[in-house]
């Protein structure tokens, strides 16, 4: 249980808590390497290639390789880091020998040391990577990750839209799903099914996390008449219980699942990329076209958005809100988990995945209009390729922001989202 | 378990430096949300850019004095940047924007991209030492028995308390003219003092402002005190300490934020102490399966579950009285 984020957690608050003066910093730490091309005899330095580092899941920096095909990444310390070569960076001609070990993700570093990691390159046996290649394999991964967005934001929307409450709790719903399926798929004492298996008590038992939600919190904070600014501070505390618990259960360490983790390119169409990606979005697209005939052609659905327009006209027109509610949470909850189990097959399962999503969540939502389900699975898209397009053209680390300027210029230009209707939301 | 030691502990951190801190950090967030009713959950990135402000200033060659409004200057006009767009919108646009804002933030300091300005993720340090040349308190120790100071947090803590006093100060001068009248008016009912001609969104603009370049000395405070600015300690965990802060205390109370401080950080480490005790100390069987790393997570998530109890049950606070609470307009 004593893992490396749970002590930097710690860490961080002993810093924050404890009057103390700093800890020496031990400094000098360094992450290091030459790119060189190995074509028989021929040496040639490799320059442009993006090197990245990160410790227990986040990004500690990154570094170009220079002229001479040399990168240096400084770091913050020893321990153990993951170093990944940015394959779409390497230049047209150039691949490496063995396709998986574009991440190393064990890479001890002790103190004080300058640590020299290698990352054998040959010649490439795909023609290279063009400009072609790299905005296509970016689209797919966008949509993909559109997918994963969508399939989170559509519960959001709509509980928004029935009870008009933004659940800021919504992001620890996807991690939930994410790891009771880790426990199902690959914790010690569990089961040890394939995850497309775990994905099924996965999806239900956070959808019934979702309905026990509504039943015990929200619905009598409801009827005591609880306004919307608590209910909203009530639903980040519950976030940080759900959250934190997590962290204790699952601990700090983000792992895979025992399948699908590890899985070369392919090229279909021209397209390169992994399969899963494409596996994702077409099981995503399913389930979002199941969702979308469920809205409009059953009566069930059509209930949900009748309260979502008005609800109190919804009531007087014979609709029983309060079941419609309870579905809505059933169903967005349920859709949540989904998503973390994707998200945990194209990633991996981490405490607080599903916080780091939150926001991109809310900018799919509010691009597509709080309130609508149909507008926060195109939101929920356009976010998610948006951001990943982005890394064309800034720095990986900065692809979150594109979420929020997105977010920000959507409320400055159409505050009720792309499908939302116009009223005064002021 | 020594519970005289935690007790003690607990003491020192009630009225400690990070109590100062946060009650500090907490005016700024009761201006905003107590007295106006503003969402406003990335207080922290207003902390961040204070503390940030003043290091980057003395790291670039100046004073430390100069560091100070340079910090607040960059709280006003972030508060200018997320304001414009979410004001006039519902309660819940600004909450999204500013958590949002909170962690971008904090990822671009760290980014190899502001490193330059920023150092990264190795933060900037000693930059204060223009501060502690002044201490004219002489070496030793002050205080009764084991409760005591050294001179160095005596001096930061007399720093801390001032701030307080100045900012509680202010605030009341500020509630009590007719700019914190009609601001009362727009958390009561917008609609009311729309119609009366008061402009809501500048009054909440302002307040937002005016809240964040407190929060933003709280920043200063607390980087002056650790000597060190670093991202990874801007975690959006900080802006609910100040939620709770002033909920204990009381929202929209003038003296809240001081008295929710010190409960909040009492309670904190007394938790905390009894926590480590029994599960690393105490051979309690069903505690077993936990050890003193798990803590920390443990201590978060029930401050969770109080932040929910007592918006639930006490949402004007300990010692407020339910018919002035009303922050639940809409």
């Amino acid at each position: 249980m004593a893992s490396q984020r749970v002590r930097t957690v710690l860490a961080i608050t002993l810093l924050l808590v404890v009057a103390s003066p700093l800890a020496a910093l031990a400094e000098g730490e360094t992450l290091r390497g030459e790119l060189e091309k190995i074509d028989g005899d021929e040496r040639t330095p490799v320059a442009g290639v993006t090197i990245e580092a990160e410790l227990d899941g986040s990004p500690v920096g990154s570094a170009e390789s220079n002229a001479d095909g040399e990168w240096e990444i400084p770091i913050p310390g020893a321990g153990t880091y993951l170093v990944r070569l940015v394959v779409d960076t390497l230049p047209e001609g150039v691949a490496l020998t063995d396709p998986t070990k574009f991440e190393l993700p064990n890479v001890n570093v002790r103190e004080g040391q300058n640590k020299t990691v290698r990352f054998n390159l040959g010649p490439g046996l795909v023609s290279g990577v063009g400009t072609w290649t790299r905005v296509s394999s970016l689209f797919v991964v966008g949509l993909k990750f559109g997918a994963i967005i969508a399939l989170a934001s559509i519960g959001l929307s709509l509980i928004f839209g029935v009870t008009g409450l933004v659940n800021f709790a919504h992001g620890d719903l996807v991690t939930l799903g994410a790891v009771i399926a880790f426990w199902f798929n690959a914790a010690g004492g569990g089961p040890a099914w394939h995850i497309l298996i775990a994905a099924v008590p996965a999806v239900l038992l956070v959808a019934a996390f979702g309905g026990a939600q509504e039943h015990w919190l929200w619905r009598p904070l409801r009827n005591r008449g609880t306004g919307l600014v608590p209910m909203i501070v009530v639903s980040i505390g519950l976030s940080f219980v759900i959250r934190y618990l997590i962290l204790v259960v699952f601990s700090g360490l983000p792992r895979p699942y025992r399948d699908y983790a590890i899985q070369n390119d392919i090229q279909i169409l021209g397209i390169t990329t992994v399969p899963k990606n494409l596996a994702i979005i077409g099981f995503t697209a399913v389930v979002l076209l199941a969702v979308g005939l469920f809205l409009i052609h059953t009566r069930l659905g059509t209930a949900m958005r009748a309260v979502a327009d008005n609800s109190d006209l919804a009531e007087s027109s014979g609709i029983d809100v309060q079941r419609v509610i309870r579905v809505t949470w059933i169903v967005g909850a349920g859709l949540a988990g989904l998503g973390g189990v994707m998200f945990g097959i194209s990633e991996q399962v981490q405490w607080d995945m599903g916080f780091k999503l939150l926001l991109l969540i809310f900018a799919a939502v509010v691009l597509g209009g709080l309130g609508t389900a149909f507008g926060a699975m195109l939101g929920g898209f356009i976010v998610g390729v948006a951001v990943e397009m982005s890394t064309l053209w800034i720095a990986v680390e900065f692809k979150t922001a594109v979420a929020l300027g997105i977010l920000i210029a959507m409320l400055l230009i159409r505050p009720q989202g792309l499908l939302g209707v116009k009223e005064r939301i002021g | 378990m020594d519970i005289v030691k935690i007790l003690i502990d607990a003491g020192r951190a009630a009225i400690g430096v990070p109590a100062a801190a946060y009650a500090l950090s907490s005016i700024g967030l009761n201006l905003q949300f107590g007295y106006t009713g503003l969402l406003n959950f990335g207080h922290v990135a207003f902390m961040l850019v204070g503390a940030y402000g003043m290091a980057i200033t003395v790291d670039l060659g100046g004073s430390i004095w100069l560091g100070v409004p340079v910090g607040i200057l960059a709280a006003v006009i972030l508060g200018l940047i997320l304001g414009f767009p979410t004001l006039r919108l519902r309660a819940d646009y600004l909450a999204i924007v500013t958590i949002a804002a909170g962690e971008i933030l904090r990822l671009a300091v760290r980014s190899s991209w502001a490193a330059p300005l920023t150092k990264g993720i190795f933060g900037i340090q000693r930059f204060a030492d223009e501060f502690f040349d002044l201490n004219p308190i002489p070496v030793g120790l002050y205080g009764i028995g084991r409760f005591r100071f050294d001179e160095r947090t005596v001096w930061v803590l007399l720093l801390g308390w001032s701030l307080v006093a100045l900012a509680t100060v202010f605030l009341w001068k500020l509630t009590r003219s007719p700019w914190g009248r009609a601001m009362r008016a727009i958390r009561e009912d917008e609609d009311a003092a729309l119609s009366l001609g008061k402009n809501v969104f500048g009054y909440k603009l302002q307040s937002l402002m005016i809240g964040g370049a407190i929060g933003a000395l709280a920043g200063m405070f607390l980087a002056i005190d650790q000597q060190n600015v670093n991202p990874d300690a801007y975690i959006p965990l900080l802006t609910f300490y100040a939620f709770t802060i002033v909920i204990l205390g009381g929202p929209g109370t003038l003296f809240g934020p001081i008295v929710g401080s010190v409960i909040f950080w009492f309670l904190f480490e007394f938790l905390d102490g009894v926590m480590t005790a029994l599960i690393v100390e105490m051979d309690i069987g069903f505690l077993d399966a936990l050890d003193a790393t798990d803590v920390g997570p443990i201590r978060f998530a029930l401050f969770g579950a109080g932040l929910m109890w007592l918006m639930i049950y006490r949402p004007q606070g300990l010692f407020g009285s339910k018919e002035e609470m009303l922050i639940d307009a809409r």
